[in-house]
């Protein structure tokens, strides 16, 4: 009789792992699988708060949407986080998160936010690189913006990313429908005429086809961001060709600690985490009283003056499918 | 006798248990989600099978599984006499060489062939690069070790007689071959064939690193479908389809392989020294090694020692950390840590669900059993041939609650990799357990051994020597998934092939030389795994 109470004590704590007793304690965060912070900020929020953080990263932001679509009525997560601009369109339709306003939210932040429900924690920049040493060797001049690229002898030297499976290949899309409008798809067509690559997602193209950082690949422009120069010394991005990629967090609607949820989003937006943000996780803070490390200020600011899509304009499945027809 | 009884019906229950909880019910209920909507919704169903694009990408996928399974027969069947049926120096290496690629995580496979056959690489002048053909190649390349390793221990076991009397009477080597040897081995074929197309028609990292030729595949658009266009819908019906498919494949299988298998006279291992009538077999399995398999490995290792242009360990030494801007997570050795501590604990669930399978599908029943049979045996191939988001998505919503609220629970994850691993597990039992002559069980029977003893003594001998390759398959199996692990992920949890998939998605040299010395480091783990598995079996008596 004991080892069968011990048996099943043992099945029910296997089980419950996440549910009743425990609520009070944890607080369960769904983030993208880029999502990073340090062993000692995991240890101050822990301490600070009483919650034991558990974070989930199942995969991209549309699998995060769709994890929180599937889950409504019985949600895994108490908050999400890295939910950026291209996406948040749909989290607002389906109406998967609760309003929060976070007390430490700052100034610099308030233009980002596009909804209520919406936090935003830090942001980048979608933008064309340039291997500088390959232009400088070949005597050819870099293009400079979106028109540029269109001609084909610089067509052929560039190397993008599927929007259709990777986000800065999305975001880079929705860029070029903000600025050619109905016109977007003849702007594909010249590329793709040119010679322009597709390739399946960003590692494949920063580190296959393009000839800066490793040195390796044929194609001396890749779609990549604001940020990758500071860490590959002989490129650079192409400022006129950004477009601005903000990434939020939420409490989810039906959370079983949306206090706890609420906190996290506090914690991310505290000077501590939002100063470690381009060493874990290759974006900017949102909060521009943060100083960037060194060689971000040398080669990697933000642009200034990116592309700005709005997400309410953003028809993913429609463009999705007018690009595919393209290929 | 009871104990004997109730012991044989947990050994069906409890394995069809498994595989409803943990695959058929998460699945079904993504599924139904898709065609139901407050009520059956065959309008949607009906729209996306009333697309021609719906079948010109089932087309796709089952050309590039078929001529992908193909090519793996071909090379694989005369590797696997090579490998297992002759006997010459380093025999062990060059199984283990064998094995690598099916351990390596696709993206890794994916970047190494894109590094030979793109613009700049040095086999660009074939113009493969984004062709049918490359994924074709890489397909192959990847399920090579599945056909040798299982139509080789298959081989081992045949009787050689009767080879022997058919060229005593006077037939050639080839038409020996053909009509007395190929045969015996169509039953491990089939299932080793089955396996493959399964695997090829679900290959999403490989499809979608070595480019798009023309249309994607059913398992490139059901990502597509979920996670960029999030219409759950018509990734369903095109998850119904892959099961179609599935179906269509077991029955194929299943026809081929019991058309053919008569229940041979296994006696014990066979092999017999490296002969001058093997060359020809023994040269081609030679520059299959050399050429297709160790070349891409190569070209890895080399990168994975390559800092800045020069030779350099600094990437292995790097692995004690968790790399550049990637601070949060675990480092890549804690990584592997995890790696082998949760492929460990699959590879036992796979063993303690997968053995008493293998005996129960191994036995001959007549009837109303052997339909009941025939459909577990299938059954357990499903999870090869259903996308890893699917099954994905159905852990997320069908076992959310109490009593089985398993979504943030740590046996998650090595669950998942058992239900993976379990096709293998059973399917490279079966072929050796199944030829074994019902006579030898009866006889024993007969002379008053009780069924205890029958099993000990007739079919122990032959679950021993197979055991190895099935622990060997569990372990490198769990070791290199990838979809369903990373789908499940968590920082704590973090395996080897979800760590080099994200360093490969970080910006930073050192990531990138991380993630290839962390691939390096996977390939070495599983191939020793498998060559210690297989160094640790006993050959009967």
């Amino acid at each position: 009789m004991k080892k069968t109470c011990a048996s099943l004590a043992l099945v029910m704590v296997l089980a419950a792992c996440g549910s009743e007793t425990e609520k009070t304690e944890t607080v369960t965060i769904l983030t993208h699988d880029s999502f990073g912070i340090t062993e000692e900020q995991i240890a101050v929020f822990e301490e600070e708060t009483g919650y034991e953080l558990i974070t989930i990263a199942p995969g991209d932001g549309g699998v995060l949407v769709n994890q929180l679509i599937l889950n409504k009525d019985n949600p895994q997560a108490d908050g999400v986080y890295g939910l950026d601009t291209f996406i948040v369109g749909t989290v607002l339709e389906e109406d998967l998160l609760d309003p929060y306003t976070s007390g430490n939210l700052p100034d610099s932040a308030t233009d980002l936010v596009v909804d209520e429900s919406l936090t935003p924690i830090d942001q980048g920049e979608v933008c064309i690189n340039v291997d500088t040493a390959w232009f400088e060797e070949n005597g050819i001049a870099e293009p400079e913006t979106l028109e540029d690229l269109r001609e084909p002898q610089y067509a052929e030297l560039l190397a993008l990313i599927d929007p259709v499976s990777s986000s800065p290949g999305f975001a880079f899309l929705a860029a070029t429908v903000a600025e050619y409008g109905d016109d977007w798809e003849e702007y594909w067509t010249d590329l793709f005429a040119g010679g322009a690559r597709i390739a399946s997602g960003w590692s494949d193209a920063y580190y296959a086809d393009f000839s800066g950082a490793d040195g390796n690949g044929p194609y001396p422009l890749v779609l990549s961001y604001s940020s990758s120069p500071a860490a590959a010394p002989d490129t650079d991005y192409l400022p006129s060709t950004c477009v601005r990629q903000v990434e939020y967090a939420g409490v989810v609607s039906n959370a079983a600690n949306p206090e706890g949820a609420q906190a996290f989003i506090d914690f991310m937006l505290t000077e501590d985490v939002q100063a470690s943000i381009p060493n874990t996780m290759y974006m900017y803070p949102v909060d521009d009283s943060v100083a960037l490390p060194e060689e971000w200020q040398e080669s990697a600011s933000l642009s200034g003056d990116p592309i700005i899509v709005d997400p309410g304009t953003i028809d993913r499945g429609g463009w999705l499918e007018a690009f595919t027809e393209l290929r | 006798m009871r104990l004997w009884k109730s012991a044989w019906s947990a050994a069906i229950i409890i394995p069809a248990a498994f595989l409803a909880i943990f695959f058929l019910y998460p699945t079904a209920t993504m599924l139904w989600r898709g065609i139901w909507d407050g009520g059956l919704d065959l309008g949607g169903v009906g729209n996306v099978l009333a697309e021609s694009r719906t079948w010109k990408v089932v087309w796709q996928t089952v050309l590039q599984a078929a001529l992908g399974t193909a090519g793996a027969i071909l090379l694989g069947v005369p590797s696997a006499y090579i490998l297992y049926r002759v006997r010459f120096p380093f025999q062990k290496v060059a199984r283990a060489a064998a094995t690598i690629p099916f351990v390596l995580p696709t993206v890794v496979v994916g970047v190494a062939f894109r590094a030979l056959l793109g613009r700049g690489g040095p086999l660009e002048f074939l113009g493969l690069d984004q062709t049918v053909t490359a994924v074709v190649i890489a397909l192959t390349y990847f399920n090579y070790a599945v056909v040798v390793r299982t139509v080789g221990t298959m081989w081992q076991t045949l009787d050689p007689r009767s080879a022997q009397a058919a060229r005593t009477l006077g037939a050639s080597p080839s038409r020996a071959f053909l009509t007395v040897t190929l045969p015996q081995l169509a039953p491990a074929i089939a299932s080793a064939g089955a396996i493959v197309f399964l695997f090829c028609s679900t290959s999403y990292g490989l499809v979608r690193t070595l480019g798009s030729p023309g249309y994607g595949t059913l398992e490139t658009e059901i990502w597509r479908e979920t996670t960029a266009m999030l219409d759950t819908r018509t990734a369903a019906v095109l998850s119904i389809l892959q099961v179609v498919i599935v179906i269509l494949t077991l029955i194929v299988s299943e026809k081929l392989s019991s058309r053919t298998a008569g229940r041979l006279n296994l006696r014990s291992h066979h092999v017999s020294p490296i002969g001058k009538s093997d060359a020809p077999a023994a040269v081609f399995t030679g520059l299959v090694l050399v050429v297709l398999i160790t070349s891409p490995i190569i070209s890895l290792v080399a990168r994975s020692l390559t800092v800045d242009g020069e030779w350099s360990l600094k990437n292995y030494r790097l692995l004690a950390t968790s790399g550049q801007g990637f601070s949060g997570g675990s480092s890549v050795l804690e990584a592997i840590g995890n790696s082998l501590r949760i492929g460990l604990v699959a590879t036992l669930i796979s063993l303690a669900i997968g053995v008493p399978l293998a005996l129960v599908l191994s036995r001959q029943v007549r009837g109303p059993l052997r339909t009941g049979q025939s459909f577990l045996s299938g059954a357990i191939l499903l999870p090869l041939g259903v996308s890893a988001v699917t099954v994905g998505f159905g852990f997320s919503i069908a076992l959310d609650s109490p009593p089985l609220d398993l979504r943030n629970s740590p046996l998650l994850i090595p669950i998942a990799q058992a239900v993976v691993a379990l096709p293998l597990v059973v399917r490279s039992l079966t072929p050796t357990l199944s030829s074994i002559a019902p006579g030898r069980r009866e006889a024993a029977a007969t002379l008053g051994a009780s069924p205890w003893r029958v099993l000990a003594t007739i079919d122990g001998p032959f679950l021993v020597r197979g055991i190895g390759v099935a622990i060997g398959f569990a372990y490198a199996t769990s070791l290199g998934e990838f979809g369903a692990t990373s789908f499940l992920a968590r920082p704590d949890t973090q395996t080897l092939p979800v760590m080099i998939v994200r360093l490969l998605g970080r910006p930073g040299g050192d990531n990138y030389g991380m993630a290839m010395a962390g691939a390096v480091i996977l390939a070495i783990l599983a191939a020793g795994i498998m060559a210690a598995a297989e160094a640790a079996r006993k050959d009967p008596q």
